[in-house]
C-alpha cells in the first residue's frame, strides 16, 4: 500500500511538471511571434526606394522616440510634417514619416482583427463566426460608400468622413444584433443570425449606392471594400490605438468567462459566470475594435476568421493566451501580406486585403490537411 | 454544511407548466436520487435550483436566503451543477476543463493551491493518465467522467448532478456514485442526482423522490417509493421489486397502460 501511494504522488508531480511545460509553450509562442513581429516590421521598413538597411531602421526607430517625446508640445503646436522636417535628418524623416505608418497600422490592425475574431467566436461558440460574418465588416462597407458615393462633392478632408461614417454604421449593425438578442435573449443563435441578416442588408445597400454612383465613386468604394494601408497616418493610428488599448485588456480580463462559455451556457452559469453580460459586453468590445480598425484600413475580412484558428491549432482553446497569441498572429499575417502588396515590377501597391486572403488561405488550407485531430 | 429549501415552486418555459409546486428539503449530508419518466421536470427542477432557470413562483432558500438575492459567484462557490450533456466547442485539455471548476475561487490567475486541487481530483477519479488530452479526443463515458472531476473541484455544499452515470459502464457507474457518496459522507456535503437508473438510485440514495407530470408523485426512502405500483404509476411499466443480499432491485417485466 504505501508503495501506491508513492506512486501516486510521483504521477501527480509528473502531470503537474507537465502541465508547467505545457503553459510554458504558450507563454513562448506568445513571445516568439512577438519578435517575429519587430523582425517583419523591421525588413517591411527596408523595403522601398531609399536603401536604408534593417539596423539602421531599428537604431532609426529607438533614438527617434526619446527625440518625438522630447519635442511633443512643438509637434502638437505645429505638425508632424514640420517636426520631422527640422528635427530629423533625411532617413529618420523617410522611416518615421512614409514608411511606419503603413507598418503600425498593419501590426495594429493585425492585432485588433486577430483578437476581436477569437473574441467573438468564443461569444457565439461558434468558430466560424468573425468580424465579417456577424455583418460588422458589411455595415462599416456601406458607410464609407455612402460617404464616398453621396460625399464625391467634398474633396478635402474626405477621407476623415468616410472614416467616422464606417466606424458609426459598423457599431450601428453590433447595436442592432444587440437590440435584437436583448429582445430575443442572448443566444448565439440569435447573434448569428441577425449578424447574417444585417450582412447581407448592408451588402445590398452598397449594392444601391454602387448601381447609382458615378463611375470614379464606385471605382473608390470598390478599393475600400479591397482594405488597404496606403492611407495611413499618424493621426489616424492614434485614434486606433487609444480604442485598442481601451478594449483589448477588458476583453482580456474576461478570458476566464469565455473560456467557461465554451462549455455551454448552463456548465457557465454554474460555475458562476453571468453568461448573458459577459456575451453583451465582450461581443460590444470586440465591434468597438473591429470598428476602429477597418474604419481606417477597409474591410480585411479574412484576418478575424483564421487568426484563432491557427493559433488553436497550435497552442489550444485557452483565451487567456489565445486572444494575445492570435492578435499577434493577426499581425504577422498582416505585415507579411503588406510586404508581399509590394511586388518590384508592378507600379503600385496591390490592396493588403487581397494579399492577405492569397497569403492566408494557402497557409490555412495546409494546417487544415496537416491536422491530426478535431480542433473544434 | 448547507440547508436547502426548495418551496412551492412553480416553472413554465412557455404556458405549459412544467413544475407545479415542488417542495423538497435538502439535509445535510443527504444523497437525494430525483427519478422519473422522460419530461417528467427532473432537469428543469435542478436548473431552477441552482438559479439557471427562475421560476415564476415559489422560491429557493440556501441556508434561509433567497438564491435570487445571491451574487453568482457566491452560488457558484455553494452549488456545482451538471448537465445532462455538455459539448465542448473549442479544445481544451483535460487538466484546464478540471481547472475550470476552480473558477469561483479564483480572479484572473490560478494559484498553486487550485493547481493541487486539480490533481487530487484527477487522482481521485483516476484520470491521470488522461489529463494532458484534448477532452473532444476522448469517449462520451470519459468525458463525462471529466465534468464530474470539474464539478468536485468546484469544491461546492451541493452538488446537482443531472444524469451523471448516462453514458459509464457498469464498472464506472459503481466507481463514480462510490466516489460521489464518499464525498457527500466525508466532506459533509450533499448531493441531489437525477437518474434514471432505479437499482443504482435504491442503491446510493438516503431519499427517492419520484417526478411525474411536473409533480413530487412520491418522496421517502427508496424502499418506500419504488414499489411497483408507484413505477406502474408513473412509468407505466409493470415490475418487481426484489430483496437480494439487503439491496433493493427492480426488475422490469413488460410496458402496461399508466394506472
Ligand atoms: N428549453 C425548453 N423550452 C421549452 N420546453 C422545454 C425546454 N426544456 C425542457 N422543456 C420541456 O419541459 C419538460 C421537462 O423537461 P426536462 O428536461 O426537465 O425533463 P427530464 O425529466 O429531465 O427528462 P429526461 O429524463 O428526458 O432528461 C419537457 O416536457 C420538455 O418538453
Ligand atoms: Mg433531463
Amino acid at each position: 500500500m504505501p508503495e501506491l501511494k508513492i506512486n501516486g504522488t510521483e504521477k501527480s508531480a509528473e502531470i503537474k511538471a507537465e502541465y508547467k511545460k505545457f503553459i510554458g509553450r504558450k507563454i513562448m509562442f506568445i513571445f516568439a511571434t512577438t519578435i517575429l513581429v519587430i523582425i517583419i516590421a523591421g525588413i517591411a521598413a527596408t523595403l522601398g526606394p531609399h536603401q536604408i538597411s534593417i539596423t539602421e531602421v531599428y537604431s532609426i526607430v529607438w533614438y527617434g522616440i526619446p527625440k518625438i517625446l522630447q519635442n511633443l508640445d512643438f509637434i502638437l503646436t505645429h505638425s508632424f510634417k514640420d517636426f520631422s522636417l527640422t528635427y530629423f535628418t533625411k532617413e529618420e524623416s523617410i522611416i518615421w514619416f512614409l514608411r511606419l505608418p503603413p507598418i503600425v497600422m498593419a501590426i495594429l490592425a493585425g492585432i485588433g482583427l486577430g483578437i476581436a475574431g477569437t473574441t467573438m467566436q468564443g461569444v457565439v461558440r461558434n468558430p466560424l463566426a468573425s468580424p465579417y460574418t456577424l455583418g460588422i465588416s458589411s455595415a462599416a462597407g456601406f458607410g464609407a460608400a455612402l460617404a464616398i458615393i453621396l460625399g464625391a462633392g467634398l474633396a478635402t478632408g474626405q477621407n476623415i468622413i468616410i472614416a467616422v461614417n464606417a466606424f458609426f454604421f459598423a457599431l450601428c449593425s453590433s447595436f442592432i444584433i444587440y437590440g435584437i438578442s436583448r429582445y430575443k435573449g442572448v443566444s448565439p443563435e440569435t447573434m448569428i443570425l441577425a449578424g447574417i441578416a444585417l450582412m447581407y442588408l448592408f451588402s445590398a445597400m452598397t449594392g444601391v449606392l454602387q448601381y447609382f454612383g458615378e463611375e470614379k465613386a464606385v471605382a473608390e468604394v470598390v478599393y475600400w471594400m479591397f482594405g488597404s494601408l496606403a492611407r495611413a497616418s499618424w493621426d489616424k493610428l492614434f485614434v486606433m490605438f487609444i480604442v485598442l488599448i481601451i478594449c483589448i485588456p477588458l476583453i482580456m480580463l474576461k478570458s476566464w468567462d469565455l473560456n467557461a462559455l465554451s462549455a455551454g451556457d448552463e456548465r457557465a452559469k454554474s460555475l458562476g459566470v453571468n453568461v448573458d453580460r459577459t456575451r453583451v459586453v465582450c461581443f460590444m468590445l470586440a465591434s468597438l475594435v473591429t470598428a476602429g480598425v477597418i474604419c481606417f484600413t477597409g474591410t480585411i475580412g479574412f484576418i478575424g476568421l483564421v487568426a484563432p484558428h491557427m493559433c488553436r491549432m497550435i497552442i489550444g482553446g485557452d483565451n487567456r493566451y489565445l486572444i494575445p497569441a492570435s492578435g499577434l498572429f493577426g499581425a504577422i499575417v498582416l505585415l507579411s501580406a503588406s510586404i508581399l502588396a509590394r511586388p518590384p515590377i508592378a507600379p503600385s501597391f496591390i490592396p493588403v486585403g487581397l494579399v492577405t486572403a492569397f497569403l492566408g488561405v494557402p497557409m490555412f488550407l495546409y494546417l487544415i490537411l496537416r491536422r491530426r485531430k478535431e480542433f473544434w | 454544511m448547507v440547508k436547502l429549501e426548495v418551496k412551492n415552486v412553480k416553472f413554465r418555459y412557455t404556458s405549459v407548466p412544467i413544475l407545479r409546486d415542488v417542495c423538497i428539503e435538502l439535509a445535510e449530508s443527504e444523497m437525494l436520487g430525483v427519478v422519473g419518466p422522460n419530461g417528467s421536470g427532473k432537469s428543469t427542477l435542478l436548473r431552477c435550483i441552482d438559479r439557471i432557470l427562475t421560476p415564476q413562483e415559489g422560491c429557493i432558500l440556501l441556508d434561509g436566503q433567497d438564491i435570487k438575492e445571491m451574487h453568482l459567484m457566491d452560488l457558484a462557490k455553494k452549488m456545482a451543477y451538471i448537465p445532462q450533456s455538455t459539448t465542448q466547442v473549442f479544445p481544451a485539455s483535460v487538466f484546464d476543463t478540471v481547472l475550470m471548476g476552480r473558477r469561483p475561487h479564483i480572479g484572473w490567475r490560478s494559484s498553486e493551491e487550485d493547481i493541487e486541487k486539480v490533481l487530487e481530483t484527477l487522482k481521485l477519479l483516476n484520470l491521470e493518465d488522461l489529463a494532458m488530452s484534448d477532452i473532444k479526443s476522448l469517449s462520451g463515458g470519459q468525458q463525462q467522467k471529466i465534468f464530474i472531476a470539474c464539478a468536485l473541484a468546484q469544491e461546492p455544499k451541493i452538488l446537482l448532478l443531472d444524469e451523471p452515470t448516462s453514458s459509464l459502464d457498469i464498472r464506472h457507474q459503481l466507481e463514480v456514485l462510490d466516489i460521489i457518496k464518499n464525498s457527500v459522507v466525508e466532506k459533509g456535503i450533499s448531493a441531489i442526482i437525477a437518474i434514471h437508473d432505479l437499482n443504482l438510485a435504491a442503491r446510493y440514495t438516503d431519499r427517492i423522490i419520484m417526478m411525474n407530470g411536473g409533480h413530487i408523485y412520491a418522496a421517502g426512502v427508496p424502499s418506500s417509493v419504488l414499489t411497483p405500483e408507484n413505477i406502474n404509476h408513473a412509468y407505466g411499466v409493470e415490475v418487481d421489486v426484489i430483496n437480494h443480499n439487503g439491496k433493493l432491485y427492480v426488475l422490469p417485466i413488460r410496458p402496461v397502460a399508466k394506472m
